[in-house]
């Protein structure tokens, strides 16, 4: 039970996703998909928050490497008799490439890794609103390339024929895993380290941590599992254009962490299965959407105003997020609350 | 003779993207807002000139440039609330809005675009020594020009001006002194909005067709000038924003069209290196000293 309850950071938010999932499974087939889809898009928000959250840097490229584990998973596994006719640019290495659906996913975390690590060396000396452009330069130079340049990829065109394999198990297991790196690192040295860089950089270096270094870690880390999640994206929908991995998505999933609640890994999970649950009710609404006795249909379109205006109550009532940006507590302790109160008294007696 | 003309065309839409990045500036001076959403007041006014058509010309101006403002006052109201977020919550606040009223539009007007005819004649070209321009260019040019002088003079001569910078340069210190906040930030917002509904007239003739992501489309490479020019302060964020503008122009003109498709991934690699190696702005002299305690 200590064990349990030392370690209920993750094992909370894990449980919640373990009953979402099973809960999801009783669903019929429509909905099934899309609770999948949200998921994966919950395996998108963990893996900002291991980067966003942890160094208070907003980064707005980290789709980039979502696109880049995408197309990866989805090129290695399409049909090598479909690619050489239907894409004629494309180098032959990719063109003749086909892999198994493990070693797929396998090759988008790393490349979204490598990725990360190459574009993070110069991006992590910037802060605040230039990180925050610099990383937008990043997006829209990975997007441009991949829609324009047909040798590595489908271009403007649509990748299709990739095998369907992201079913309950693996994106279940797969978003698992990725809370339980995410927690391991934010509960790790260099985790406090980056953190520690959050709350006072000058004071966090004055205490030999050099924020580069860790950043760059972070960035890496946080990119290799937006690859990987990049590959339970491609394998969920079947195919791939460029626009599905762009400026749409990496809105809605920044929106995700901070509708949340921005640091913490509770944050991430809730918001992202709130906002895309609410999504998927719209968008059932849009088409009829019959509860027992109780009918909704409403004008088609009507789903992203219904999603804009609840984004905007929470932010405008709870700018911290709907978690505040603490970290899920323990429910079964009569003094929880009242522990948490004096350290945060304790915390603002420092800070003045 | 071609790059003369070129370079016309791209100092005209630089003026535009001026006029886009003092506006931004304005609201990001007093509140520390970065505000996406300002691309769909640019919207919003070239929608009210598509619903105003069939009437005179100068009553759709007036109706364009009161939405507007009308749909900037609210973002003031909307924003309130969130003065004291983090710029992170306020970003992702107004790319909310902005998404709202995107989605509004495509639900009202759909997504497919409708001619908003707006003064047509302006896009007639006229013969200057062998250089054909149109004449919404010229338009642009000196109309930009005459608002960018007219808003330092504002900024530099009124006592609301003065206590615009007052607050841009330290909100806290500024309302000790007895500025009062919500007048400071409001009269930016209409501003702001003013310079957008001007935009969106200049724009409504050179782009005729009404889309919902019509403002949208603007305010990225205006944010991007202002970064790069230094956006905390106004001149260089405005100068950002005209030097975005030029390179635009420039080089979607200059460029072979099998290299044109590549003319984001150049520019926006520029960017990473202006940022790089001045990441408070290339147009701010010296280094600003970190704040600490």
């Amino acid at each position: 039970m200590t064990l349990v309850r030392r370690h209920w950071t993750l094992i909370g938010p894990a449980l919640f996703v373990v009953v979402f999932a099973l809960g999801g499974r009783l669903t019929s087939g429509s909905i099934q998909l899309q609770v999948r889809s949200i998921l994966v898009t919950a395996c998108i928000v963990v893996a900002l928050h291991v980067f966003i959250g942890v160094s208070g840097v907003v980064s707005f490229g980290h789709i980039s490497f979502v696109a880049i584990g995408a197309f990866a998973a989805g090129i290695a596994t399409a049909p090598a008799e479909l690619k050489p006719t239907a894409f004629p640019d494309m180098f032959p290495f990719l063109a003749n490439l086909e892999i198994g659906n493990i070693a797929s996913l396998v090759l988008a975390a790393a490349i979204g890794g490598l990725y990360a690590f190459l574009v993070g060396i110069p991006i992590v000396r910037l802060s605040g609103l230039a990180a925050g452009i610099a990383t937008f330069a990043v997006l829209i130079i990975t997007n441009n390339v991949f829609r324009n340049w047909e040798a590595i990829g489908p271009g403007a065109k649509t990748l299709p024929q990739i095998p369907e394999t992201s079913d309950f198990l693996q994106v279940t297991v797969g978003l698992l895993a990725v809370m339980a790196i995410a927690y391991l690192y934010q509960t790790s040295r260099y985790g406090r380290m980056l953190r520690a860089t959050r709350e006072d950089p000058a004071a966090a270096r004055s205490s030999g941590v050099h924020i580069h270094r860790q950043r760059l870690a972070a960035f890496t880390l946080s990119g290799l599992l937006a690859g990987f999640a990049g590959g339970l994206l491609v394998h969920l929908v079947g195919s791939i254009t460029t626009n599905q991995v762009y400026l749409d998505l990496t809105f809605i999933t920044l929106a995700m962490l901070v509708i949340g609640g921005i640091g913490s890994l509770w944050g991430a999970v809730i918001g992202a299965v709130f906002i895309a649950t609410l999504n998927t009710v719209l968008f059932e609404a849009e088409n009829q959407f019959d509860l027992g006795p109780l009918s909704v249909d409403l004008p088609a379109g009507s789903r992203l105003v219904g999603l804009a205006v609840v984004m905007i109550l929470v932010l405008l009532f709870r700018p911290q997020g709907i978690t505040d940006g603490k970290e899920l507590r323990w429910p079964f302790t009569r003094d929880g609350a009242d522990r948490s109160k004096e350290v945060e008294a304790g915390v603002g007696m420092g800070r003045d | 003779m071609i790059l003369v003309q070129n370079l016309i065309d791209a100092i005209a839409l630089g003026a535009l993207f001026a006029l886009v990045a003092m506006g931004l500036g304005l609201m990001f001076g007093v509140m520390r807002l970065v505000n996406f959403a300002y691309g769909e007041l640019i919207t919003v006014g070239a929608y009210t000139l598509l619903l105003t058509s069939g009437q005179p010309e100068w009553v759709r101006v007036v109706a364009a440039l009161l939405v507007v403002v009308v749909f900037g006052l609210l973002m003031d109201v909307t924003f309130r609330p969130l003065r004291l977020a983090s710029p992170t919550t306020m970003l992702i606040a107004t790319f909310s809005v902005s998404f709202l009223l995107q989605n509004v539009a495509v639900l009202v007007f759909g997504t497919r675009g409708e001619a908003i005819g707006f003064l047509p004649v302006l896009n007639q070209a006229v013969d200057i020594g062998g250089l054909r321009i149109r004449w919404v260019t010229l338009v642009s040019i000196l109309i930009g020009a005459l608002l960018l002088g007219a808003t330092s003079l504002l900024l530099t001569r009124t006592t609301i001006g003065l206590q615009i910078r007052a607050a841009a340069a330290d909100f806290r210190m500024a309302r000790i002194l007895g500025v009062k906040a919500n007048t400071v930030i409001t009269t930016a917002f209409v501003g702001a909005a003013l310079l957008a509904g001007v935009v969106s007239l200049m724009l409504s003739i050179q782009r005729p067709l009404a889309t919902p992501t019509f403002g949208f489309l603007v305010i990225i490479p205006a944010l991007v000038g202002i970064v790069v020019g230094g956006m905390d302060r106004l001149v260089p964020a405005t100068l950002g924003g005209f030097a975005v503008g030029v390179a635009t122009g420039l080089l979607g003109n200059l460029l072979p069209s099998a290299q044109r498709v590549f003319l984001n991934t150049a520019l926006f690699l520029v960017v990473i290196i202006v940022l790089l190696i001045k990441p408070d702005g290339l147009f701010v002299r010296g280094r600003q000293t970190v704040e600490r305690l």
